[in-house]
């Protein structure tokens, strides 16, 4: 007996090491389940790895914001320029948006309709993968000693990401939409078609469950249903890029996602959604021919009459614009976009450009750390404005800026060119 | 590229120090974590595989080669989201065919650690892939093409792996 043991010794070992794994395999099958606690061994395995990755990604960030902020200094004027044209243009895009929005929001209030909110955001680093590619899911440096908890939603400014899975002190782990047992609710823009979207084991996206006979159109966006729990609505998630059929009368619906999953750095964790009943706009938008008004040169006002504030429609333009620009980038400060940022001071992360409803007025959880209190009520913001300087900027406790501008009296003279004289970059100057 | 057939009294037997035993397993599991993130081509190389097929044929004994095998598979499984024991099981068995194999063969020139990598390279894929499907359930796609330029691409990147290893590892 002994001489058989002796033999096949290595053998004997060997199956009883495989059949232990088979047998632990089988128990973490059977007993899976979303309340399960995390195995000792994977808290082991993560408390070896991901301290070596934060320090790498801290020396790597650290490295490279010295070159950007120090070096890498070259065009930043004609950037400058760039983005001032491209906020003007945006202003005027607003005008008509928030119209828009002004509409839907009456007709919601009618029909009392309540509608999610992305509230309170938090900036995560991706410090470090899986490294399978059975097993699409990126680690992020926040845990639940940072208040994060499992099933909450990961973005970027581009679009969704995927969800907090297994949250640990210091770091956790987030399974990304395109891993094969992800799932999210999802409806295609246009068409109003709604689907689940999966993961394939290919690391594809395909939007599943919707008819055969229906017609979807190659391009068409994607955006989440808000059906799962998990993503508010309205978020993009991607672009049709293909259409296949599918078993029991359903279509396959390839997407490609907006956001890179492959190369993700920074994102945002969803850590509080808020319900609201849609309420209607208590004073009129501003309009076009304001923000037109404030871009078309014009003679500046005598003195004596800045004290009485001018004419009601000069002082219109640049008290809208002055409310206005800040509320572009106000709002961001509340919402998505400035709740992520001021967290590791290095996010660049914003809101996904969706129609997506931020709240105004809510607070980022991370902004007191690294913003005044007014910041979301786009004071900060506004200091990089032609008219930042402005009361109505700068009014704290606003809760709208178009109210603002309704409200507050322009004390300056009210030409925006002057104000922006001074600055050589601005768009509006001659070259 | 000769692969010569010797017994085992004419193969060199290596040991490897403590610190390189523990830290050169982390380091693969590490790298193949973290640089996937930069460079996502990287996903189709397997450091820890290459590491354990490495300390298989150096060390030329079975049972430290499947328990070797074994807890880096288990280290890996451990930072993915699928259960334990997926990679353990196909890296125990690579461990053990490793160093039997390393018994049997003499593995020292590249030729020959080219060839032996993407027969384990071939093995492991198909062992997880059983299981995955066969006891996990999970939906698995098998790519003929991708498997074959994951296979040789792990066995020139082995062949390097393998440089690195010789210059830790200690006659007995």
């Amino acid at each position: 007996m002994e001489s058989v043991l002796g033999r096949y010794r290595n053998l004997i070992v060997l199956v009883g090491v495989l059949f232990a794994q088979v047998l632990g395999l089988a128990v973490q099958v059977k007993r899976t389940t979303p309340s399960e606690p995390t195995r000792l061994i994977r808290i082991w395995a993560i408390g070896a790895v991901t301290p070596l990755e934060k320090a790498l990604v801290w020396t790597q960030t650290s490295s490279s914001n010295v070159w950007h902020n120090y070096f890498y200094l070259r065009g930043v004027r004609a950037e400058n320029r760039a983005l001032k044209a491209e906020i003007e243009r945006m202003s005027l895009e607003r005008v008509r948006i928030s119209q828009d929005a002004d509409q839907a929001r009456r007709l919601q209030a009618l029909l009392g309709f309540k509608e999610q909110f992305i509230s309170q955001t938090m900036a995560a680093q991706v410090i470090g993968g899986s490294g399978s590619e059975l097993s699409r899911s990126v680690f992020i440096d926040k845990g639940n000693r940072d208040g994060l908890k499992p099933d909450m939603a990961v973005i970027t400014a581009d679009g969704i990401v995927g969800k907090v899975l297994h949250v640990y002190r210091t770091t956790s782990e987030v399974l990304l939409i395109n891993d094969q047992s992800s799932g999210v609710g999802a409806i295609l823009d246009q068409t109003r078609l709604q689907g689940i979207l999966n993961g394939t084991a290919a690391g594809e996206l395909v939007l599943g469950r919707v008819m055969s006979d229906e017609t979807v159109p190659p391009g068409e966006m994607v955006l989440t249903s808000g059906g799962d729990s998990i993503f508010p609505k309205g978020l993009p998630i991607g672009k049709v890029t293909k259409i296949t059929p599918g078993s029991d009368l359903f279509l396959n619906i390839h997407v490609r996602p907006t956001a890179d999953l492959s190369r993700l750095e920074e994102v945002l964790v969803v850590t509080k959604i808020d319900e609201r009943q849609a309420q209607p706009e208590q004073s009129g938008g501003a309009r076009a021919i304001d923000i037109l008004a404030a871009r078309l040169p014009s003679v500046p006002s005598k003195p004596e009459n800045a004290g009485k504030g001018a004419s009601p429609a000069t002082s219109a333009a640049p008290g809208s614009v002055a409310a206005k620009t800040p509320a572009t980038t106000g709002v961001g400060g509340n919402g998505v976009a400035g709740n992520g940022a001021p967290a590791t001071g290095t996010s660049t992360a914003g809101t996904p450009k969706a129609a997506h409803p931020v709240t105004p007025g809510s607070d980022a959880q991370s902004a007191p750390k690294a913003t005044p209190p007014n910041a979301g009520n786009g004071a900060p913001a506004a200091r990089n404005t032609p008219n930042a300087k402005s009361p109505a900027g700068d009014s704290p406790g606003l809760t709208s800026p178009n109210r603002a501008s309704a409200t507050t009296p322009s004390p300056k003279p009210v030409n925006p060119q002057a104000d922006r004289k001074p600055q050589p970059d601005s768009p509006d100057t001659p070259h | 590229m000769a692969i010569t057939y010797t017994s085992g009294e004419q193969v060199e037997v290596y040991r490897f120090s403590i610190p390189a035993t523990v830290l050169i397993p982390l380091a693969a599991i590490f790298l193949q974590a973290f640089v996937p993130l930069r460079f996502p081509f990287f996903l189709i190389f397997d450091l820890p595989l290459l590491v354990t097929i490495g300390f298989a044929t150096a060390r030329r004994n079975p049972l430290a080669g499947l328990l070797t095998g074994g807890l880096i598979g288990i280290m890996q499984d451990a930072l993915t989201h699928q259960p334990i024991g997926l990679y353990g099981i196909s890296k125990t068995v690579v461990g053990f065919g490793a160093s039997s194999l390393g018994i049997k063969l003499d593995v020292e020139n590249a030729g020959a650690r080219f060839l032996i990598t993407i027969f384990f390279f071939a093995v492991h894929e198909v062992v997880y892939f059983l299981i995955a499907r066969g006891l996990v359930g999970l939906r698995m796609a098998w790519s003929w093409p991708h498997e074959l330029l994951s296979g040789v691409a792990n066995a020139l990147l082995g062949v390097l792996v393998f440089m690195l290893l010789d210059r830790v590892k200690q006659r007995t």
